[in-house]
Protein backbone atom coordinates (compact mmCIF):
# COMPACT_ATOMS: atom_id res chain seq x y z
CA UNK A 1 0.00 0.00 0.00
CA UNK A 2 2.49 2.53 0.89
CA UNK A 3 4.89 1.17 -1.88
CA UNK A 4 1.48 2.21 -4.26
CA UNK A 5 2.02 5.90 -2.92
CA UNK A 6 5.25 6.97 -2.09
CA UNK A 7 6.71 4.54 -5.27
CA UNK A 8 4.93 3.57 -8.31
CA UNK A 9 3.23 6.56 -9.15
CA UNK A 10 6.99 8.07 -9.69
CA UNK A 11 8.30 5.05 -11.40
CA UNK A 12 5.58 5.27 -13.60
CA UNK A 13 6.44 8.59 -14.22
CA UNK A 14 10.01 8.59 -15.29
CA UNK A 15 9.37 5.28 -17.21
CA UNK A 16 6.34 6.80 -19.83
CA UNK A 17 8.02 10.42 -19.55
CA UNK A 18 5.74 11.07 -22.79
CA UNK A 19 2.35 9.86 -20.74
CA UNK A 20 3.67 12.52 -17.94
CA UNK A 21 3.90 15.25 -20.80
CA UNK A 22 0.40 14.18 -21.64
CA UNK A 23 -0.79 14.51 -18.47
CA UNK A 24 1.01 17.84 -17.70
CA UNK A 25 0.17 19.34 -21.01
CA UNK A 26 -3.89 18.66 -19.93
CA UNK A 27 -3.66 19.36 -16.77
CA UNK A 28 -2.34 23.23 -17.88
CA UNK A 29 -4.93 23.01 -20.71
CA UNK A 30 -7.37 23.27 -17.32
CA UNK A 31 -5.34 25.78 -15.72
CA UNK A 32 -5.11 28.47 -17.80
CA UNK A 33 -8.71 28.76 -17.94
CA UNK A 34 -8.58 28.15 -14.23
CA UNK A 35 -6.44 31.20 -13.83
CA UNK A 36 -8.93 33.15 -16.38
CA UNK A 37 -11.46 32.75 -14.15
CA UNK A 38 -9.63 33.53 -10.96
CA UNK A 39 -8.31 36.84 -12.45
CA UNK A 40 -12.04 37.99 -12.95
CA UNK A 41 -13.29 36.79 -9.57
CA UNK A 42 -9.92 38.67 -8.19
CA UNK A 43 -10.50 42.37 -10.30
CA UNK A 44 -14.26 42.36 -9.31
CA UNK A 45 -12.87 41.43 -5.24
CA UNK A 46 -10.14 43.78 -5.38
CA UNK A 47 -12.45 47.35 -6.47
CA UNK A 48 -15.41 46.20 -4.73
CA UNK A 49 -14.76 43.90 -2.14
CA UNK A 50 -17.21 41.61 -3.81
CA UNK A 51 -17.17 38.18 -3.83
CA UNK A 52 -19.03 37.54 -7.59
CA UNK A 53 -21.09 33.92 -7.10
CA UNK A 54 -22.16 34.61 -10.62
CA UNK A 55 -19.14 34.34 -12.67
CA UNK A 56 -20.31 30.72 -13.31
CA UNK A 57 -23.31 31.53 -14.52
CA UNK A 58 -21.80 34.21 -16.28
CA UNK A 59 -19.42 31.79 -18.44
CA UNK A 60 -23.08 29.97 -19.27
CA UNK A 61 -24.93 32.64 -20.02
CA UNK A 62 -22.11 34.07 -22.14
CA UNK A 63 -21.86 30.91 -24.21
CA UNK A 64 -25.58 30.64 -24.39
CA UNK A 65 -25.85 33.54 -25.68
CA UNK A 66 -23.38 33.19 -28.49
CA UNK A 67 -24.94 29.87 -29.89
CA UNK A 68 -28.27 31.30 -29.19
CA UNK A 69 -27.53 34.45 -31.35
CA UNK A 70 -26.00 32.44 -34.05
CA UNK A 71 -28.90 29.98 -34.31
CA UNK A 72 -31.06 33.17 -35.27
CA UNK A 73 -28.70 33.56 -37.65
CA UNK A 74 -25.72 35.74 -37.19
CA UNK A 75 -22.48 34.81 -38.76
CA UNK A 76 -20.27 33.37 -35.95
CA UNK A 77 -17.50 36.41 -35.36
CA UNK A 78 -21.04 39.00 -35.34
CA UNK A 79 -22.65 36.64 -32.96
CA UNK A 80 -19.25 37.10 -31.03
CA UNK A 81 -19.34 40.93 -31.03
CA UNK A 82 -23.24 40.54 -30.26
CA UNK A 83 -22.56 38.61 -27.28
CA UNK A 84 -19.75 40.94 -25.96
CA UNK A 85 -22.21 43.61 -26.28
CA UNK A 86 -24.83 41.86 -24.71
CA UNK A 87 -22.27 41.13 -21.75
CA UNK A 88 -21.22 45.33 -21.43
CA UNK A 89 -25.00 45.38 -21.32
CA UNK A 90 -25.26 43.18 -18.48
CA UNK A 91 -22.03 44.88 -16.45
CA UNK A 92 -23.75 48.34 -17.21
CA UNK A 93 -27.40 46.85 -15.65
CA UNK A 94 -25.99 45.06 -12.64
CA UNK A 95 -23.62 48.14 -11.67
CA UNK A 96 -26.93 50.29 -11.95
CA UNK A 97 -29.69 48.23 -10.45
CA UNK A 98 -27.58 46.00 -7.88
CA UNK A 99 -24.34 47.64 -7.16
CA UNK A 100 -25.15 51.64 -6.39
CA UNK A 101 -28.11 51.22 -4.47
CA UNK A 102 -25.86 48.59 -2.26
CA UNK A 103 -23.12 50.99 -1.71
CA UNK A 104 -21.91 51.01 1.37
CA UNK A 105 -23.59 47.81 2.97
CA UNK A 106 -21.86 45.06 4.37
CA UNK A 107 -19.79 42.80 2.10
CA UNK A 108 -22.25 39.81 3.01
CA UNK A 109 -24.98 41.59 1.49
CA UNK A 110 -23.58 42.37 -1.61
CA UNK A 111 -22.52 38.30 -1.95
CA UNK A 112 -26.27 37.61 -1.29
CA UNK A 113 -26.88 40.00 -4.22
CA UNK A 114 -24.49 37.96 -6.46
CA UNK A 115 -26.14 34.79 -5.74
CA UNK A 116 -29.56 36.69 -6.46
CA UNK A 117 -27.99 37.81 -10.05
CA UNK A 118 -27.28 33.89 -10.50
CA UNK A 119 -30.38 33.04 -10.65
CA UNK A 120 -31.83 35.97 -12.24
CA UNK A 121 -29.32 34.99 -15.15
CA UNK A 122 -30.40 30.99 -15.01
CA UNK A 123 -34.14 31.85 -15.24
CA UNK A 124 -33.19 34.57 -18.14
CA UNK A 125 -31.02 32.37 -19.85
CA UNK A 126 -33.56 29.66 -19.71
CA UNK A 127 -36.37 31.35 -20.64
CA UNK A 128 -34.97 32.98 -24.25
CA UNK A 129 -32.68 30.19 -25.15
CA UNK A 130 -34.32 26.68 -23.84
CA UNK A 131 -32.59 24.58 -21.00
CA UNK A 132 -31.44 22.06 -23.02
CA UNK A 133 -27.79 21.04 -24.37
CA UNK A 134 -26.26 22.71 -27.06
CA UNK A 135 -23.31 22.19 -29.21
CA UNK A 136 -20.45 25.15 -29.10
CA UNK A 137 -20.02 26.85 -33.05
CA UNK A 138 -16.34 25.75 -32.65
CA UNK A 139 -16.21 24.83 -36.84
CA UNK A 140 -18.04 28.56 -37.14
CA UNK A 141 -15.70 30.05 -35.29
CA UNK A 142 -12.70 28.80 -37.02
CA UNK A 143 -10.89 26.85 -34.37
CA UNK A 144 -9.14 24.07 -35.36
CA UNK A 145 -10.30 20.82 -34.66
CA UNK A 146 -7.65 18.12 -35.45
CA UNK A 147 -4.72 17.24 -33.57
CA UNK A 148 -0.65 17.13 -33.53
CA UNK A 149 1.04 13.97 -32.61
CA UNK A 150 4.14 14.38 -31.43
CA UNK A 151 6.97 11.43 -30.28
CA UNK A 152 9.25 12.87 -27.77
CA UNK A 153 11.27 10.00 -25.80
CA UNK A 154 9.72 7.77 -28.35
CA UNK A 155 6.78 7.87 -27.08
CA UNK A 156 3.52 9.36 -28.23
CA UNK A 157 2.07 12.81 -26.90
CA UNK A 158 -1.02 13.87 -28.67
CA UNK A 159 -2.13 17.88 -28.80
CA UNK A 160 -5.56 18.73 -29.89
CA UNK A 161 -5.54 22.17 -31.58
CA UNK A 162 -8.67 22.88 -29.54
CA UNK A 163 -6.33 22.94 -26.71
CA UNK A 164 -3.66 24.49 -28.29
CA UNK A 165 -5.92 27.43 -28.85
CA UNK A 166 -7.16 27.36 -25.71
CA UNK A 167 -4.02 28.03 -24.76
CA UNK A 168 -2.85 30.54 -26.72
CA UNK A 169 -6.26 32.74 -26.30
CA UNK A 170 -6.01 32.42 -22.45
CA UNK A 171 -1.81 33.33 -22.65
CA UNK A 172 -2.46 36.33 -24.88
CA UNK A 173 -5.52 37.75 -22.71
CA UNK A 174 -3.90 36.94 -19.50
CA UNK A 175 -1.04 38.85 -21.00
CA UNK A 176 -3.34 41.53 -22.59
CA UNK A 177 -5.39 42.02 -18.84
CA UNK A 178 -1.97 42.27 -17.16
CA UNK A 179 -1.13 45.28 -19.95
CA UNK A 180 -3.95 46.83 -19.23
CA UNK A 181 -3.78 46.62 -15.77
CA UNK A 182 -0.38 47.94 -15.22
CA UNK A 183 0.13 50.51 -18.28
CA UNK A 184 -3.03 52.09 -18.79
CA UNK A 185 -4.81 55.17 -16.93
CA UNK A 186 -7.81 53.21 -16.13
CA UNK A 187 -5.81 49.75 -15.19
CA UNK A 188 -4.06 52.03 -12.79
CA UNK A 189 -7.26 53.34 -11.36
CA UNK A 190 -8.47 49.74 -11.10
CA UNK A 191 -5.80 48.90 -9.03
CA UNK A 192 -5.51 51.89 -7.37
CA UNK A 193 -9.53 51.71 -6.14
CA UNK A 194 -8.51 47.96 -4.50
CA UNK A 195 -5.83 49.59 -2.76
CA UNK A 196 -7.87 52.77 -1.17
CA UNK A 197 -11.23 53.30 -2.02
CA UNK A 198 -11.41 57.36 -0.26
CA UNK A 199 -7.89 58.13 -1.91
CA UNK A 200 -9.15 56.64 -4.98
CA UNK A 201 -12.20 59.23 -4.77
CA UNK A 202 -10.21 61.69 -3.58
CA UNK A 203 -8.33 61.69 -6.70
CA UNK A 204 -11.27 61.66 -8.56
CA UNK A 205 -11.33 58.23 -9.84
CA UNK A 206 -15.59 57.28 -10.46
CA UNK A 207 -16.51 53.96 -8.66
CA UNK A 208 -19.18 53.36 -11.13
CA UNK A 209 -17.21 53.48 -13.74
CA UNK A 210 -14.53 51.42 -12.88
CA UNK A 211 -17.32 48.77 -11.85
CA UNK A 212 -18.92 48.75 -15.16
CA UNK A 213 -15.30 47.92 -16.51
CA UNK A 214 -14.18 45.32 -14.22
CA UNK A 215 -17.86 43.40 -14.70
CA UNK A 216 -17.27 43.68 -18.56
CA UNK A 217 -13.97 42.28 -17.74
CA UNK A 218 -15.29 39.11 -15.50
CA UNK A 219 -17.86 39.07 -18.93
CA UNK A 220 -15.04 38.84 -21.61
CA UNK A 221 -13.34 36.18 -19.60
CA UNK A 222 -16.65 34.13 -19.35
CA UNK A 223 -17.24 34.26 -22.69
CA UNK A 224 -13.71 32.79 -23.46
CA UNK A 225 -13.89 30.25 -21.16
CA UNK A 226 -17.55 29.47 -22.41
CA UNK A 227 -16.38 29.38 -25.61
CA UNK A 228 -13.27 26.78 -24.75
CA UNK A 229 -15.28 24.63 -21.93
CA UNK A 230 -18.28 24.49 -24.17
CA UNK A 231 -16.28 23.45 -27.10
CA UNK A 232 -15.04 20.18 -24.92
CA UNK A 233 -18.25 19.48 -22.86
CA UNK A 234 -21.22 21.25 -25.01
CA UNK A 235 -23.04 24.17 -23.54
CA UNK A 236 -25.31 23.66 -20.68
CA UNK A 237 -26.14 24.98 -17.18
CA UNK A 238 -23.59 22.50 -15.92
CA UNK A 239 -20.74 24.50 -17.05
CA UNK A 240 -21.63 26.82 -14.64
CA UNK A 241 -19.14 24.22 -11.85
CA UNK A 242 -15.89 25.01 -13.65
CA UNK A 243 -16.44 28.87 -12.19
CA UNK A 244 -16.56 26.92 -8.96
CA UNK A 245 -12.82 25.79 -9.68
CA UNK A 246 -11.64 28.81 -9.34
CA UNK A 247 -12.56 28.97 -5.46
CA UNK A 248 -9.60 27.08 -4.77
CA UNK A 249 -7.72 28.66 -6.91
CA UNK A 250 -8.50 31.54 -4.96
CA UNK A 251 -8.07 30.77 -1.79
CA UNK A 252 -4.66 29.06 -2.79
CA UNK A 253 -3.73 31.87 -4.82
CA UNK A 254 -5.59 34.49 -2.31
CA UNK A 255 -8.10 36.94 -2.77
CA UNK A 256 -6.40 39.97 -4.05
CA UNK A 257 -3.24 38.57 -5.86
CA UNK A 258 -3.24 39.23 -9.38
CA UNK A 259 -0.30 37.23 -9.94
CA UNK A 260 -1.85 34.42 -7.41
CA UNK A 261 -4.71 34.12 -9.56
CA UNK A 262 -2.39 33.35 -12.63
CA UNK A 263 0.12 30.33 -10.61
CA UNK A 264 -2.81 29.31 -8.27
CA UNK A 265 -4.88 28.41 -11.56
CA UNK A 266 -2.35 26.47 -13.70
CA UNK A 267 -0.78 24.65 -9.70
CA UNK A 268 -4.77 23.65 -9.58
CA UNK A 269 -4.96 22.52 -13.10
CA UNK A 270 -1.29 20.32 -12.84
CA UNK A 271 -1.51 19.30 -9.65
CA UNK A 272 -5.15 17.94 -9.73
CA UNK A 273 -4.42 15.98 -13.09
CA UNK A 274 -1.19 14.39 -11.90
CA UNK A 275 -3.18 13.19 -8.84
CA UNK A 276 -5.98 12.11 -10.51
CA UNK A 277 -3.89 9.80 -12.98
CA UNK A 278 -1.54 8.75 -10.61
CA UNK A 279 -2.64 8.66 -7.18
CA UNK A 280 -6.72 8.93 -8.00
CA UNK A 281 -7.48 6.48 -10.72
CA UNK A 282 -5.38 3.29 -9.67
CA UNK A 283 -5.58 4.03 -5.25
CA UNK A 284 -8.95 5.78 -5.02
CA UNK A 285 -11.04 4.60 -7.65
CA UNK A 286 -10.38 8.15 -9.97
CA UNK A 287 -12.88 10.81 -10.27
CA UNK A 288 -10.54 12.90 -8.14
CA UNK A 289 -10.64 15.76 -9.55
CA UNK A 290 -14.04 16.94 -8.17
CA UNK A 291 -12.52 17.47 -5.07
CA UNK A 292 -8.88 17.72 -4.90
CA UNK A 293 -8.33 21.17 -5.47
CA UNK A 294 -10.83 22.31 -2.50
CA UNK A 295 -8.56 19.77 0.01
CA UNK A 296 -5.46 21.29 -1.78
CA UNK A 297 -6.81 24.24 -0.47
CA UNK A 298 -8.07 23.36 2.98
CA UNK A 299 -4.42 22.28 3.58
CA UNK A 300 -3.12 25.69 2.40
CA UNK A 301 -5.42 27.67 4.37
CA UNK A 302 -4.29 26.01 7.31
CA UNK A 303 -0.72 26.88 7.02
CA UNK A 304 -1.13 30.45 5.10
CA UNK A 305 -4.45 31.86 5.98
CA UNK A 306 -3.78 34.86 3.46
CA UNK A 307 -3.28 32.56 0.28
CA UNK A 308 -0.21 31.59 -0.69
CA UNK A 309 0.07 35.03 -2.70
CA UNK A 310 -2.17 37.11 -1.02
CA UNK A 311 -1.32 40.54 -1.49
CA UNK A 312 1.65 41.42 0.73
CA UNK A 313 0.22 43.16 3.88
CA UNK A 314 2.84 46.37 4.12
CA UNK A 315 2.85 47.09 7.56
CA UNK A 316 4.95 49.75 8.56
CA UNK A 317 6.21 49.75 11.94
CA UNK B 1 -2.92 77.57 -12.47
CA UNK B 2 -4.13 81.22 -13.52
CA UNK B 3 -2.14 84.70 -11.77
CA UNK B 4 -0.05 83.70 -9.09
CA UNK B 5 -1.13 87.52 -7.42
CA UNK B 6 -3.41 87.25 -4.21
CA UNK B 7 -6.45 88.77 -4.50
CA UNK B 8 -9.51 89.66 -2.26
CA UNK B 9 -11.75 87.52 -4.28
CA UNK B 10 -12.83 84.53 -2.46
CA UNK B 11 -12.44 81.32 -4.81
CA UNK B 12 -14.78 79.55 -2.09
CA UNK B 13 -17.33 80.51 -0.20
CA UNK B 14 -18.67 78.42 2.56
CA UNK B 15 -22.22 79.50 3.88
CA UNK B 16 -23.83 78.58 7.08
CA UNK B 17 -23.01 75.11 6.75
CA UNK B 18 -24.15 72.25 8.81
CA UNK B 19 -22.96 68.38 8.53
CA UNK B 20 -24.72 65.49 10.13
CA UNK B 21 -23.80 61.97 10.41
CA UNK B 22 -25.69 58.45 10.28
CA UNK B 23 -28.80 61.11 10.41
CA UNK B 24 -28.13 62.04 14.06
CA UNK B 25 -24.72 63.06 14.69
CA UNK B 26 -24.59 66.90 14.64
CA UNK B 27 -20.95 67.71 13.40
CA UNK B 28 -20.85 70.93 11.66
CA UNK B 29 -23.13 73.55 13.33
CA UNK B 30 -23.31 76.73 10.72
CA UNK B 31 -19.77 77.00 9.64
CA UNK B 32 -18.78 79.78 7.37
CA UNK B 33 -15.74 81.16 5.74
CA UNK B 34 -13.69 82.25 1.87
CA UNK B 35 -10.57 80.93 0.54
CA UNK B 36 -9.55 84.18 -1.26
CA UNK B 37 -8.01 83.55 -4.73
CA UNK B 38 -4.19 82.58 -4.42
CA UNK B 39 -3.98 82.47 -0.97
CA UNK B 40 -3.07 80.07 1.57
CA UNK B 41 -6.32 79.61 4.39
CA UNK B 42 -5.47 77.94 7.37
CA UNK B 43 -8.64 76.09 9.21
CA UNK B 44 -7.54 75.80 12.80
CA UNK B 45 -8.82 73.83 15.83
CA UNK B 46 -8.33 71.02 18.21
CA UNK B 47 -9.27 67.27 17.42
CA UNK B 48 -13.37 67.09 17.27
CA UNK B 49 -13.58 70.58 15.85
CA UNK B 50 -14.96 69.78 12.54
CA UNK B 51 -11.71 70.67 10.21
CA UNK B 52 -11.69 67.48 8.35
CA UNK B 53 -15.83 67.16 8.13
CA UNK B 54 -15.35 70.83 7.05
CA UNK B 55 -13.05 69.73 4.29
CA UNK B 56 -14.89 66.37 3.37
CA UNK B 57 -18.38 68.35 3.07
CA UNK B 58 -16.25 71.10 0.26
CA UNK B 59 -14.48 68.04 -1.67
CA UNK B 60 -17.85 66.03 -1.37
CA UNK B 61 -16.36 62.97 0.34
CA UNK B 62 -19.06 62.66 3.13
CA UNK B 63 -21.16 60.73 0.87
CA UNK B 64 -18.89 57.62 1.47
CA UNK B 65 -18.81 58.02 5.66
CA UNK B 66 -22.97 58.43 5.66
CA UNK B 67 -22.35 62.08 6.27
CA UNK B 68 -24.44 64.96 4.17
CA UNK B 69 -24.77 68.49 4.38
CA UNK B 70 -28.00 69.42 5.98
CA UNK B 71 -28.05 73.15 5.60
CA UNK B 72 -26.15 76.01 3.96
CA UNK B 73 -24.46 76.03 0.62
CA UNK B 74 -21.03 75.80 -0.74
CA UNK B 75 -20.26 78.05 -3.79
CA UNK B 76 -16.95 77.39 -5.93
CA UNK B 77 -16.21 80.20 -8.49
CA UNK B 78 -19.95 81.14 -8.43
CA UNK B 79 -21.19 77.73 -8.81
CA UNK B 80 -22.57 75.45 -6.46
CA UNK B 81 -20.68 72.35 -6.04
CA UNK B 82 -22.70 70.71 -3.10
CA UNK B 83 -24.21 68.09 -5.40
CA UNK B 84 -21.90 67.13 -7.44
CA UNK B 85 -19.73 63.96 -7.01
CA UNK B 86 -16.21 63.86 -6.29
CA UNK B 87 -14.80 63.33 -9.43
CA UNK B 88 -16.39 66.24 -11.14
CA UNK B 89 -15.17 68.80 -8.45
CA UNK B 90 -11.64 67.40 -9.47
CA UNK B 91 -12.42 68.28 -12.87
CA UNK B 92 -13.15 71.90 -11.65
CA UNK B 93 -9.76 71.98 -9.93
CA UNK B 94 -10.44 71.06 -6.31
CA UNK B 95 -8.88 68.20 -4.80
CA UNK B 96 -8.20 67.17 -1.42
CA UNK B 97 -5.36 65.88 -0.11
CA UNK B 98 -6.31 63.26 3.11
CA UNK B 99 -5.44 63.13 6.49
CA UNK B 100 -2.87 60.24 6.87
CA UNK B 101 -1.68 60.35 2.99
CA UNK B 102 -3.72 57.57 2.34
CA UNK B 103 -1.36 56.62 -0.47
CA UNK B 104 -2.42 53.63 -2.57
CA UNK B 105 0.13 51.46 -0.46
CA UNK B 106 1.12 49.28 -4.02
CA UNK B 107 1.34 51.19 -6.27
CA UNK B 108 5.04 52.64 -7.05
CA UNK B 109 5.49 56.67 -5.98
CA UNK B 110 5.01 57.14 -9.22
CA UNK B 111 1.98 54.97 -10.40
CA UNK B 112 0.04 56.90 -7.45
CA UNK B 113 1.70 60.72 -8.83
CA UNK B 114 0.09 59.37 -11.99
CA UNK B 115 -3.05 58.74 -10.26
CA UNK B 116 -3.79 62.41 -9.57
CA UNK B 117 -3.79 62.87 -13.61
CA UNK B 118 -6.70 60.48 -13.96
CA UNK B 119 -9.55 63.05 -14.57
CA UNK B 120 -6.96 64.85 -16.84
CA UNK B 121 -7.65 65.14 -21.10
CA UNK B 122 -4.92 66.75 -21.62
CA UNK B 123 -2.60 64.44 -23.22
CA UNK B 124 0.46 62.32 -22.56
CA UNK B 125 2.40 65.47 -22.83
CA UNK B 126 1.02 68.03 -20.83
CA UNK B 127 0.95 64.90 -17.89
CA UNK B 128 4.37 63.93 -18.00
CA UNK B 129 5.31 67.79 -18.05
CA UNK B 130 3.86 67.81 -14.60
CA UNK B 131 5.09 65.11 -13.16
CA UNK B 132 8.58 66.41 -14.10
CA UNK B 133 7.32 69.39 -12.15
CA UNK B 134 6.15 67.56 -9.04
CA UNK B 135 9.57 65.92 -9.22
CA UNK B 136 11.05 69.74 -9.13
CA UNK B 137 9.26 70.46 -5.90
CA UNK B 138 9.60 66.86 -4.15
CA UNK B 139 13.32 65.27 -6.02
CA UNK B 140 12.91 63.25 -2.66
CA UNK B 141 9.95 61.25 -4.84
CA UNK B 142 12.56 61.24 -7.89
CA UNK B 143 14.66 59.09 -5.89
CA UNK B 144 11.87 56.58 -4.86
CA UNK B 145 9.47 56.33 -7.95
CA UNK B 146 9.75 53.04 -8.38
CA UNK B 147 9.13 52.20 -4.58
CA UNK B 148 5.77 50.61 -3.40
CA UNK B 149 4.48 54.05 -1.78
CA UNK B 150 3.64 51.38 1.07
CA UNK B 151 7.40 50.68 1.92
CA UNK B 152 8.27 54.94 2.09
CA UNK B 153 8.38 56.86 5.20
CA UNK B 154 5.64 58.88 6.39
CA UNK B 155 7.41 61.74 5.34
CA UNK B 156 7.98 60.55 1.73
CA UNK B 157 3.96 59.51 1.43
CA UNK B 158 3.06 62.98 2.35
CA UNK B 159 5.00 64.39 -0.44
CA UNK B 160 3.43 61.56 -2.58
CA UNK B 161 -0.16 62.50 -1.62
CA UNK B 162 0.36 66.43 -2.23
CA UNK B 163 2.46 65.27 -5.27
CA UNK B 164 -0.60 63.12 -6.43
CA UNK B 165 -2.98 66.25 -5.39
CA UNK B 166 -0.24 68.24 -7.76
CA UNK B 167 -1.02 66.00 -10.68
CA UNK B 168 -4.63 67.18 -11.20
CA UNK B 169 -3.44 70.53 -12.34
CA UNK B 170 -5.84 72.15 -8.99
CA UNK B 171 -6.37 75.02 -8.48
CA UNK B 172 -7.23 74.78 -5.30
CA UNK B 173 -6.15 71.69 -2.76
CA UNK B 174 -7.96 71.20 0.32
CA UNK B 175 -4.85 69.88 2.42
CA UNK B 176 -5.93 67.79 5.34
CA UNK B 177 -3.43 67.90 8.48
CA UNK B 178 -0.30 67.62 6.41
CA UNK B 179 1.92 67.78 9.87
CA UNK B 180 0.54 64.72 11.25
CA UNK B 181 3.14 62.36 12.17
CA UNK B 182 5.98 64.11 11.40
CA UNK B 183 9.08 65.33 12.73
CA UNK B 184 9.49 69.23 13.07
CA UNK B 185 12.14 69.63 10.63
CA UNK B 186 9.86 67.82 8.05
CA UNK B 187 6.78 69.51 8.83
CA UNK B 188 8.78 72.97 7.98
CA UNK B 189 10.07 71.46 4.64
CA UNK B 190 6.62 70.33 3.69
CA UNK B 191 4.93 73.76 4.64
CA UNK B 192 8.11 75.55 2.63
CA UNK B 193 7.29 73.53 -0.51
CA UNK B 194 3.15 74.41 0.09
CA UNK B 195 4.37 77.74 0.09
CA UNK B 196 6.43 77.57 -2.96
CA UNK B 197 3.21 75.79 -4.72
CA UNK B 198 1.40 78.67 -3.81
CA UNK B 199 3.35 81.28 -5.10
CA UNK B 200 5.03 80.07 -8.54
CA UNK B 201 2.31 77.45 -9.48
CA UNK B 202 -0.68 80.21 -7.88
CA UNK B 203 -2.64 77.03 -6.22
CA UNK B 204 -5.22 78.37 -3.45
CA UNK B 205 -4.82 75.99 -0.15
CA UNK B 206 -7.16 75.92 2.32
CA UNK B 207 -4.71 73.68 5.22
CA UNK B 208 -6.91 72.14 8.38
CA UNK B 209 -4.33 71.96 11.14
CA UNK B 210 -3.41 70.92 14.59
CA UNK B 211 -0.19 72.74 14.56
CA UNK B 212 -1.49 76.61 14.97
CA UNK B 213 2.13 77.49 15.41
CA UNK B 214 3.37 76.35 12.08
CA UNK B 215 0.10 76.93 9.98
CA UNK B 216 -0.21 80.60 11.31
CA UNK B 217 3.48 81.55 9.79
CA UNK B 218 2.71 80.26 6.71
CA UNK B 219 -0.76 81.17 5.82
CA UNK B 220 -1.92 84.27 4.84
CA UNK B 221 -5.61 83.96 6.34
CA UNK B 222 -7.01 81.77 9.31
CA UNK B 223 -10.15 80.88 11.02
CA UNK B 224 -10.44 78.97 14.17
CA UNK B 225 -12.98 75.96 14.56
CA UNK B 226 -14.47 74.77 17.80
CA UNK B 227 -16.98 72.46 18.44
CA UNK B 228 -18.74 72.87 14.99
CA UNK B 229 -18.46 76.37 14.87
CA UNK B 230 -15.96 79.47 13.74
CA UNK B 231 -15.09 81.07 16.90
CA UNK B 232 -12.83 83.45 15.44
CA UNK B 233 -11.49 84.68 11.84
CA UNK B 234 -8.59 87.09 10.44
CA UNK B 235 -5.23 87.26 8.66
CA UNK B 236 -2.70 85.41 9.93
CA UNK B 237 -0.96 88.14 11.92
CA UNK B 238 -3.65 89.12 13.53
CA UNK B 239 -4.18 85.73 14.85
CA UNK B 240 -1.16 85.29 15.80
CA UNK B 241 -1.17 88.57 17.99
CA UNK B 242 -4.35 87.27 19.39
CA UNK B 243 -4.38 87.40 23.21
CA UNK B 244 -7.36 84.44 22.85
CA UNK B 245 -4.92 82.37 20.28
CA UNK B 246 -1.49 82.88 22.15
CA UNK B 247 -2.94 81.61 25.52
CA UNK B 248 -5.23 78.36 24.09
CA UNK B 249 -3.57 77.55 20.97
CA UNK B 250 0.34 79.11 21.01
CA UNK B 251 0.79 78.14 24.73
CA UNK B 252 2.10 82.31 25.49
CA UNK B 253 0.08 83.90 27.73
CA UNK B 254 0.27 87.25 29.79
CA UNK B 255 1.83 85.41 32.37
CA UNK B 256 4.39 83.97 30.12
CA UNK B 257 5.14 80.64 28.62
CA UNK B 258 2.90 77.88 29.70
CA UNK B 259 1.95 74.46 28.92
CA UNK B 260 -0.52 73.51 26.23
CA UNK B 261 -2.16 70.99 28.85
CA UNK B 262 -2.52 73.52 31.57
CA UNK B 263 -5.14 76.02 29.93
CA UNK B 264 -8.59 74.05 30.57
CA UNK B 265 -10.49 73.44 27.88
CA UNK B 266 -13.53 74.73 29.29
CA UNK B 267 -12.00 78.06 29.41
CA UNK B 268 -12.13 78.58 25.70
CA UNK B 269 -15.36 77.04 25.72
CA UNK B 270 -16.48 79.34 28.09
CA UNK B 271 -15.29 82.61 26.57
CA UNK B 272 -16.08 81.77 23.42
CA UNK B 273 -19.15 79.61 23.02
CA UNK B 274 -21.09 80.74 25.67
Amino acid sequence: MLRDIFITPFVDMVEAPDFLMQVLWEGLVSGVLYALIALGFVLIFRSSRILNFAQGIMVVFAALTLVGLHAMGLPAWIAVAATLAVMFVLAVTIERVVLRPLVGQPDIILFMATIGITLFLIGLGETIFGGENKVMITGELGIPTGDTVLEPFGGLLILQHLDITVVLVAVALVGALLAFLNYTRMGRAIRALGDDHQAALSVGISLQTIWVLVWFIAGIIALVTGIAWGARAGVSFALEVIAYKALPVLMLGGLESITGAIVGGLMIGVLEKIFEIYWGQPLLGGNTEAWFAFVLALIVLLFRPQGLFGERIIERV
Amino acid sequence: MLDAARTDEALLEVNNVEVIYNHVILVLKGVSLNVRKGGITALLGGNGAGKTTTLKAISNLLHSERGEVTKGSIVYKGERVQDLDPSALVKRGVIQVMEGRHCFQHLTVEENLMTGAYTRRDGRGAVDADLEMVYTYFPRLKERRRSQAGYTSGGEQQMTAVGRALMSRPEMILLDEPSMGLAPQLVEQIFEIVKSINENEGVSFLLAEQNTNVALRYAHQGYILENGRIVMEGTASELRENADVKEFYLGVSDEGRKSFRDVRSYRRRKRWLA
